[in-house]
């Protein structure tokens, strides 16, 4: 662009952005999104984790399919791995072995792959836990909320149809208790389970079938959710912690050009670093030692990965019920972990609408709750991970036997009690903590920080001296809101008359007392007690 | 000639042949049969199921009875073979050091030497499996992937896929067969020891077993190579789900926080 004419034409860049507004009409777009912002926390950022982790697993999931073949003919193996010579094993197990040892960067992109799998999940668990505890989930997102749990649960099929490729003797076994849960659905379980392996299992369908469901099916749907989830995002916009100068009505933070895209892209990179680092570092799933599938092998220590691990917990502790009814056997062990299964999913899906319901707060929400603050949700949320994570021990109850010299039925009965008490309890546990710690936040703010300092006055009596908090702390202790409950409506209206009330209006409202009703939050400091104090002892 | 023609009517003569004779013989034997070490073996065996006995008395007979016969403490050894004893003492799960679900394995509290001494004796009890020659069970000559195959049908339903060990009923467990002498690995298969079934010749022959121990020489030995790094005691799902959480959630959360920490540096009024 040294010639003369550069008076009269403008720069390269603006007339490609111009040729391309004309056609796509970015310019409004980017107008309208580059400089949106974005509030700044850590817990922001988990979304991120899961998105960078999905990117990497397309794309090293693109470079396995080059080399895998989705079949189950049975082939001999004459691959360089020394103690499989000779053995009879599937096409697909043999071209997984082969991806392993004989294709250049094969082994670290599986490993890739798998541990950024396990990872998306996890992240995806903890960016859900934030928004539930934080109350991210409340109008207007509620949709958002439900596409998030969706994008979940698809994982964990996703994930576990990927678990079922390679044919190996773990993963066959897990395919082998799936083909269990769906005979033991009444009436069709049969029929499903031949109609998906096209015959007896295992036949010679499954591992074809799954990879298309596996690479095609379900990421294509879960992109789609993405997308919807992150258009969503923008269009929402972020939510924020509550603070100094953060209200319903604004976003403080950073502008998405070029703070957060800096951030962001160099994030990305840092993800895939990290998970490249853990797959050149630690094995998983080695293939090569676990052996092919065959049915007549099973070994102990078959699990699932993490995601089904709670599935697996359900199964393992569930009394073997079995009934005869009409000549039909029908195997309750198996049919009722199934069915619980969803159920407690659901348990957590549904919860916002549960609490917009019974709360009756049909307004919009951009600022985020302190976990203490909103302790009948906390505890919720606590009880179920509660219930999660004792299945998650029965799902592994055979490990911890081994590594902790306990015995398995002593563990298998722990989790069974554990599995209703348990949550119980955490719900208990988690509501006092929370009103402890509110009542330290009120504490704070009309009595000041403890500052460690013992002053002597000159009467010989000791004193801690109190800092009192900054503005902007107390208004960050004392800027969220304490909604009362709702009230029955009196038994006759003004004029004398019955008033009819319903039963599920008696229900909502002693859920709204239990919710917010007597002894569920400790009220916040007001301003009139604050200034009695603070005028009244002085400062010390 | 002549003399000895002329006294072969001497009454002697028949007492003379018959000593002749039996010289013959005897030397024939001494010569051609491996008498000599059989003989001193023979006195070495009984010294040591005699040495055998005084160790037993000492550190098997309080559970086992005086005879070997078995109390309600512990079981009968008539019949185990020399096999079960080196392995159950050679392993330190016997003498036991308390009751319990399972005799763990610990260190050996006996030498090899004694170890046979008991062997010996308990061996001198009733016939049973014996002692397992060097030959019987190295690796050499074995076929590694039939011993991947017989171990996956008959042994990792337990052991797990390698033989990092799983969780029976009641705190029982089947041990990690990690660092195990392929002796004793043997011995086990031949003797059943616990919960373990036996697998005796008629039913695994010699050639399986050593492709078994020379497959879990392979898979699960200091020689195991792993090609992908940490194996996580390749013990699967769980372990793999964990490290995930910890190093690989953990450590991205912990990127995540420093990231967050080191925002632009707007200007603050």
């Amino acid at each position: 662009m040294s010639t003369t004419d550069n008076r009269r034409k403008a720069p390269a860049g603006e007339r490609v952005a111009d040729w391309a507004d004309g056609r796509l009409g970015i310019y409004s777009l980017a107008k309208a999104n580059m400089r949106k912002i974005f509030p700044d926390h850590w817990s922001f950022m988990l979304g991120e984790v899961c998105l960078y982790s999905f990117v990497i697993i397309i794309l090293t999931g693109v470079y396995l399919t080059l080399f895998f073949h989705p079949s189950m003919n049975e082939v001999v193996y004459h691959g360089s791995y020394v103690p499989m010579q000779g053995m009879h094993m599937s096409e697909a197990f043999k071209s997984t072995v082969d991806i392993s040892f004989d294709v250049r960067g094969g082994l670290l992109i599986r490993q890739i792959h798998h541990w950024a799998a396990l990872i998306f999940l996890a992240g995806m668990f903890v960016h859900m836990m934030r928004v539930f505890f934080t109350g991210a989930f409340r109008k207007p997102r509620e949709i958002n909320w439900l596409f998030g749990f969706l994008l979940f649960v698809l994982g964990m099929f996703t994930g576990f149809t990927g678990y079922s490729l390679p044919d190996d003797l773990l993963s066959g076994t897990g395919v082998r208790f799936m083909e269990g849960a769906i005979l033991s659905f009444p009436i069709v379980g049969t029929y499903i389970s031949m109609f998906l392996f096209g015959g007896e299992f295992p036949g010679s369908d499954f591992v074809p079938r799954f990879f298309s469901i596996h690479v095609l099916l379900l990421p294509g749907i879960m992109l789609g959710l993405l997308v919807a989830h992150l258009i969503l995002v923008f269009y929402h916009k972020h939510t924020q912690f509550p603070g100094p100068g953060r209200t319903n009505k604004n976003v403080v933070g950073m502008p998405l050009l070029p703070v957060y895209m800096a951030k962001a892209g160099g994030f990305f990179f840092l993800v895939f670093g990290l998970i490249a680092a853990i797959a050149a570092i630690a094995t998983i799933n080695p293939i090569w030692a676990i052996g092919p599938y065959r049915p007549d092998q099973v070994s102990t220590g078959a699990q699932p990965d993490w995601y089904m691990g709670f599935a697996e917990g359900l199964i393992r502790v569930m009394p073997g019920w079995e009934i005869n009814v009409a000549g039909h056997t029908f195997v309750l062990g198996v049919f009722i972990p199934m069915m619980i299964f969803p159920l407690v999913l659901a348990a957590i899906a549904v919860y916002p609408f549960i609490e917009s319901w019974v709360t009756g707060d049909k307004r919009e929400h951009h600022l985020l709750d302190r976990p203490r603050n909103a302790p009948t949700r906390t505890a919720f949320g606590v009880a179920w991970l509660t219930a999660y994570m004792v299945m998650m021990i029965g799902g592994g109850n055979d490990l911890w036997a081994t590594h902790f010299h306990l015995s398995i039925n002593a563990i298998t009965w722990f989790v069974r009690i554990g599995f209703f008490v348990g949550p119980v309890l955490a719900f208990i546990a988690t509501r006092r903590i929370c009103l402890g710690l509110q009542r330290r936040d009120k504490d704070k703010v009309l009595h000041g920080r403890e500052s460690g300092i013992i002053k002597r006055l000159p009467h010989g009596e000791f004193v801690e001296v109190h800092e009192p908090l900054s503005q902007e702390q107390l208004h960050t202790l004392t800027a969220h809101e304490q909604p009362k409950p709702l009230e029955l409506e009196p038994e006759v209206d003004e004029n004398g008359v019955a008033r009819k009330v319903g039963a599920t209006r008696k229900l909502r409202v002693k859920l709204s007392k239990g919710f917010y009703g007597e002894g569920t939050h400790i009220p916040k400091a007001t301003a009139e007690e604050y200034h009695e104090i603070t005028s009244g002892h002085g400062h010390h | 000639m002549k003399k000895l023609s002329a006294r072969r009517r001497h009454p002697l003569a028949a007492v003379v042949v018959l000593l002749f004779a039996l010289a013959v013989t005897g030397g024939l034997y001494a010569a051609f049969a491996p008498a000599e070490s059989a003989k001193a073996d023979d006195t070495a065996q009984s010294l040591a199921i005699e040495e055998g006995k005084k160790l037993y008395s000492v550190g098997c007979a309080s559970c086992h009875g005086t005879g070997g016969q078995g109390t309600s403490d512990g079981p009968s050894l008539v019949g185990v073979g020399s096999a079960a004893v080196d392995f159950q003492v050679a392993t330190g799960r016997m003498p036991l050091q308390q009751q319990g679900a399972q005799a763990p394995r610990k260190k050996a509290i006996y030498t090899q030497a004694e170890i046979d001494q008991l062997a010996a004796y308990i061996a001198s009890l009733g016939a049973g499996p014996s002692v397992p020659t060097k030959n019987q069970y190295s690796p050499d000559g074995a076929d590694i992937a039939k011993g991947g195959e017989l171990f996956r049908t008959n042994c990792a339903q337990c052991h797990n896929f390698v033989g990092k060990g799983g969780a029976l009923s009641n705190g029982k467990y089947a041990p990690s067969l990690e660092g195990v002498n392929p002796k004793h690995i043997y011995e086990a298969m031949q003797t059943g020891p616990q919960n373990m079934p036996s697998f005796p010749d008629t039913t695994m022959s010699e050639q399986n077993k050593k492709d078994v121990v020379a497959y879990l020489d392979t898979v699960n030995s200091d020689k195991t190579k792993s090609p992908g790094g940490l194996e996580l005691g390749g013990l699967g799902p769980v372990s793999e789900g964990l490290f995930a959480w910890v190093f690989g959630l953990g450590a991205l959360i912990a990127v995540a926080i420093w990231v967050a920490a080191h925002t632009a540096k707007a200007k603050k009024s």
